[in-house]
């Protein structure tokens, strides 16, 4: 446990399906971005979550973190936007992000605008979540391709989560992880600056690319798919052939249920 | 409208500041080093400086060594007689020396205050041996006599035993400059040549 | 009082700047060379000391103490180079410290001084009023040796010159009465030492900045490597120190902490080559009339601003820039002022107190809060946070009518409601139909600004939550 608060008891409940449960009570926050563009991963995040024995819920009243408003300027909006979150996740064990920059949000900004809750501080990125809480490594997954990771800016920096993806991905049988250069370099993502100032996003966007291509690598993958938007974005524009796919879909991965490209 | 001073110091007055929480000092004062003479050396070269070491007897048999054939050196009055070793055409800064005598000669000896041996410095402070600051500046070519008594392993042991009060410069290898494409090119205003003499 | 020149008039805002900047590629590969030697340089000289966070903790600490306590130390301060023989001058901004040491220039009866590279100076834009006096301002670091010969400005906070590679050097020099005979960096040096050799010995009057001015001493230091810093602060009769008010230290001792983490976040090296240090006039060594000159300059406006304030802990090491991936690309001069990059961005707005204007209103979007500029930062200074705070200030500026600000408020009241925000999800669904071979190639702007280099994900039929509700609900 890293920074919860006393509340990650395994509580018995039973779940919407009326199955029993002894997993702690986890709910996602799969962001707003990948409840509408990359739902695959908010699935790959329940599979993953429930055969590590969680109990996973889904509030529906969840909409955005804020982020978007706060950093380009709009914190005022981003308030009230802070405070739902405050009261929607709250009464939960834990919630799980699939994106270092929402979790970051959500742990180090809300607490400035709205004052700390519970929820926020019981918000974990996915990788923290796994390793800090869960205490797996080894999630039991398998994906036959070679991948390389890209450590996004705001889990490296912000949250501090060090190699923990790294650790998370070497456990992965079958997976072969080729380290990527100059990888601690934005990719030029950003938010609103990928439109504010394209040149230059696009220029960090290329050299991104040209490290992700150099590595021979079927498979970039990275904790955030705002980051992947980008990376696969111009890796599509290209036609590399690379892949973006998410943490959260290689570790839900297994060769019973492998993962299968969306068209 | 009132003088800058009043101006100036009254805007920082009506600015709000609550009363900072004391500095935290839990950084090393004090480190150690197995062999600080060493040390010294090894970081000084590391400058392309060049460190000779010499026993005490032989420190004017060594000052002698590396004089010898280099013409004319400018010293401080006040450096220990026996670093005056024949066979140097000494010239005293006693009167003092104009800066065009300084431009003609071909080196300086002086001593030093202290020495940081963790960063490879050398500090003067116009004190005993040391002279005034254009006598270690303008020569092309500085042999410095570092004692190992003088020797400090870091900047805060540093930063304790010296006095403000005078000027202070320190000095870490020759004049160098990082400005033609960030990579380090020694020698340019200051003396492009430093040799470093450690006694003890 | 007129125009702030810590931004140069007439430039266009960090887009236009940066879309000019990135297509030099001869530029982008210099930077690219510079930014990545120094950045290796400076992690490993880093990592040799074990309590660099510590030291980096008590930097942020003794800065933040100097400014809660900002009029009484620059009162010792006053003080204690008073006493030593030195005088103070006050300026509240550029136009009057440059009318300060114009008058003390001329009082020296010369037109001619030499000067040790300063960010104060060059914020105020001293060389330039100081030639309307009739003083010409001659510059003797090498690297604004080259950007005042090459008829240039700044890009680097540390090597304004990093811009230029040897060959562009050699060309510059060539102006020179003795020009360097080929572009190896040794050569040009030496060209240097030549051409400023005779200035040194001539010169009446020498004009420095400051990195720390010690209230408890009346110490003034200044760092650097070239022993053009030392040739200034010794061979002239005069020296005139110009120094924002913010660089004062209470004590000699935390000197102890900042000569470690400068040199290392600067020029990476564990100590630079040369470190001056004086007090007031020492009789019979070096000059004898002191002026310290303590400027303003928006610096006070800047401390009135609770999270803004941080950035006048800022010690001018560059770190930021040398890590900054938009720096890297863009260089320094995209940003229109001496102070570039992510400090820049941060500085640059809140000396010059005017987000009205659209230049310095774009510094603080100059970054994509990849955060690599607060790990860095010798004493902690959390850039993305005052960008960030920044952006806000300047949203407000602009009012709620522009069509970000609509956008903004029209997403922001999508977002406060579920059912807005699912309407929103099926409506977003269209986007399909544009697709082409299962991705997204060009959207209406302002989506054209992201598919014109990179496809868009196409909206899959189903939501998460749609699923969820089907499966789970």
């Amino acid at each position: 446990m890293q920074n919860g608060d006393g509340a990650s008891g395994p509580p018995s409940t039973e779940d919407a399906g009326g199955r029993r449960t002894s997993g702690p009570r986890v709910a996602l926050f799969p962001t707003c971005l990948t409840d509408t563009a990359f739902p695959e991963t908010a699935k790959a995040m329940v599979r993953l979550l429930e055969r590590l024995g969680c109990d996973v819920d889904f509030p529906l009243d969840q909409t955005c973190c804020g982020q978007m408003h706060f950093n380009t300027g709009y914190a005022e909006h981003a308030r009230p936007m802070a405070r739902a979150y405050a009261e929607v996740f709250d009464g939960y064990d834990h919630v799980v992000v699939p994106s270092g920059s929402c979790a970051g949000m959500v742990r180090e900004i809300h607490p400035d605008l709205c004052g700390t809750s519970p929820a926020a501080r019981r918000t974990y990125e996915l990788s923290e979540f796994l390793v800090d809480v869960l205490g797996v490594v080894d999630v039991g997954a398998h994906f036959p391709h070679r991948v390389t990771y890209h450590p996004t800016c705001h889990s490296l920096r912000m949250l501090g989560v060090g190699d923990k993806p790294l650790s998370l991905l070497r456990a992965v049988s079958g997976l072969e992880l080729i380290p990527l250069p100059q990888a601690e370099q934005c990719c030029g993502f950003g938010g609103t600056f990928a439109l504010k100032n394209a040149e230059t996003s696009t220029a960090m966007l290329a050299d991104k690319m040209r490290c992700v291509q150099d590595t021979g690598a079927q498979v970039v993958t990275a904790g955030d798919n705002s980051c992947l938007m980008q990376i696969g974005g111009g890796l599509s524009r290209l036609r590399t052939g690379v892949r973006p796919v998410h943490l959260a879909e290689i570790l839900a991965s297994t060769e019973e249920e492998p993962w299968v490209a969306t068209p | 409208m009132g003088s800058a001073r009043d101006e100036i110091l009254g805007r920082i007055r009506a600015v709000d500041r609550p009363a900072p929480p004391p500095v935290p000092r839990d950084y090393e004062r004090a480190r150690h080093a197995d062999d600080p003479v060493e040390l010294l050396a090894e970081r000084i070269s590391d400058y392309r400086a060049t460190v000779y070491r010499a026993a005490v007897r032989e420190l004017p048999y060594r000052i002698a060594e590396r004089l010898d054939g280099r013409g004319r050196i400018a010293v401080p009055p006040d450096v220990p007689g026996e670093w005056r070793v024949p066979g140097v055409a000494w010239l005293p800064d006693d009167p003092p020396l104009g800066v065009s005598d300084m431009e003609e000669v071909d080196g300086v000896l002086s001593g030093c205050a202290l020495a940081i041996a963790e960063t490879g410095t050398i500090v003067l402070d116009a004190g005993p041996a040391q002279g005034r600051r254009v006598l270690t500046l303008v020569p092309d070519y500085h042999l410095c006599v570092v004692r190992a008594d003088q020797i400090v392993v870091s900047v805060p042991e540093a930063i304790e035993r010296l006095d403000p009060s005078g000027p202070l410069t320190f000095i870490s290898g020759p004049s160098a400059t990082s400005d033609i494409e960030l990579d380090r090119v020694e020698g340019v205003h200051g003396p492009r040549t430093l040799e470093v003499l450690l006694v003890g | 009082m007129g125009r702030n020149p810590v931004t140069w008039l007439g430039s266009p805002t960090f887009p236009d700047a940066a879309r000019r900047a990135l297509g030099d590629t001869q530029l982008r590969g210099n930077l690219r060379k510079a930014t990545t030697t120094i950045r290796g340089k400076r992690e490993s000289v880093v990592a040799e000391l074990d309590d660099w966070e510590e030291l980096r903790r008590a930097g942020e600490s003794i800065k933040d103490e100097v400014l809660a306590d900002l009029d009484t130390q620059l009162e010792r301060l006053e003080v204690a180079v008073t006493e030593r023989g030195g005088v103070v001058h006050w300026a509240r901004d550029a136009d009057e410290a440059n009318r300060i040491v114009l008058d003390l220039v001329q009082e020296e009866d010369t037109d001619e001084v030499v000067k040790v590279k300063s960010m104060a100076t060059a914020e105020i834009g001293l060389n330039e009023a100081l030639a309307d006096g009739g003083v010409n301002a001659i510059e003797t670091d090498l690297a604004e040796v080259i950007v005042q010969l090459g008829d240039d400005r700044p890009s680097h906070i540390l090597v304004p010159a990093i811009h230029r590679n040897r060959a562009e050097i050699k060309e510059i020099f060539a102006q020179m009465p003795e020009p360097p005979a080929s572009d190896d960096p040794r050569v040009l040096a030496e060209a240097a030492r030549k051409y400023l050799r005779r200035k040194f010995l001539s010169a009446k009057v020498a004009i420095s900045g400051a990195n720390f001015g010690v209230a408890d001493t009346g110490s003034i230091v200044v760092v650097e490597s070239e022993g053009n810093g030392r040739m200034c602060l010794t061979l002239p009769e005069t020296l005139i120190t110009v120094m924002g008010v913010e660089k004062v230290l209470p004590r000699w001792q935390d000197l102890e902490v900042f000569l470690q983490l400068l040199p290392r976040s600067s020029t990476a090296e564990r100590m630079n080559p040369y470190t001056s240090i004086w007090s007031g006039v020492t009789p019979g060594d070096g000059p004898q009339k002191f002026h310290l000159v303590l400027l303003d300059n928006g610096r006070t406006s800047t401390l009135a601003d609770e999270v803004g304030r941080q950035a006048l802990r800022c010690i001018r090491c560059s770190a930021c820039l040398n890590v900054c991936p938009v720096y890297e690309r863009t260089g320094g001069q995209a940003y229109g002022s001496v102070y570039p990059g992510p400090i820049g961005a941060i500085l640059a707005p809140q000396l010059a107190g005017d987000l009205h204007d659209e230049q310095t209103a774009s510094l603080p979007y100059a970054s994509s809060l990849c955060g690599a500029c607060y790990e860095v930062c010798p004493v902690r200074i959390n850039i993305p946070e005052v960008l960030t705070h920044l952006r806000a200030e300047v949203v407000e500026a602009k009012g709620k009518r522009t069509p970000e600000a609509m956008a903004m408020s029209a997403a922001a009241w999508v977002f406060g409601d579920r059912k807005r925000y699912e309407a929103a999800q099926k409506a977003g669904s269209l986007t399909r139909f544009l697709a082409r071979g299962g991705t997204l190639s060009s959207l209406p702007w302002p989506g054209s600004k992201w598919t014109d280099t990179r496809d868009a994900p196409v909206v899959p039929k189903e939501s998460f939550r749609s699923w969820w509700r089907r499966n789970r609900g």
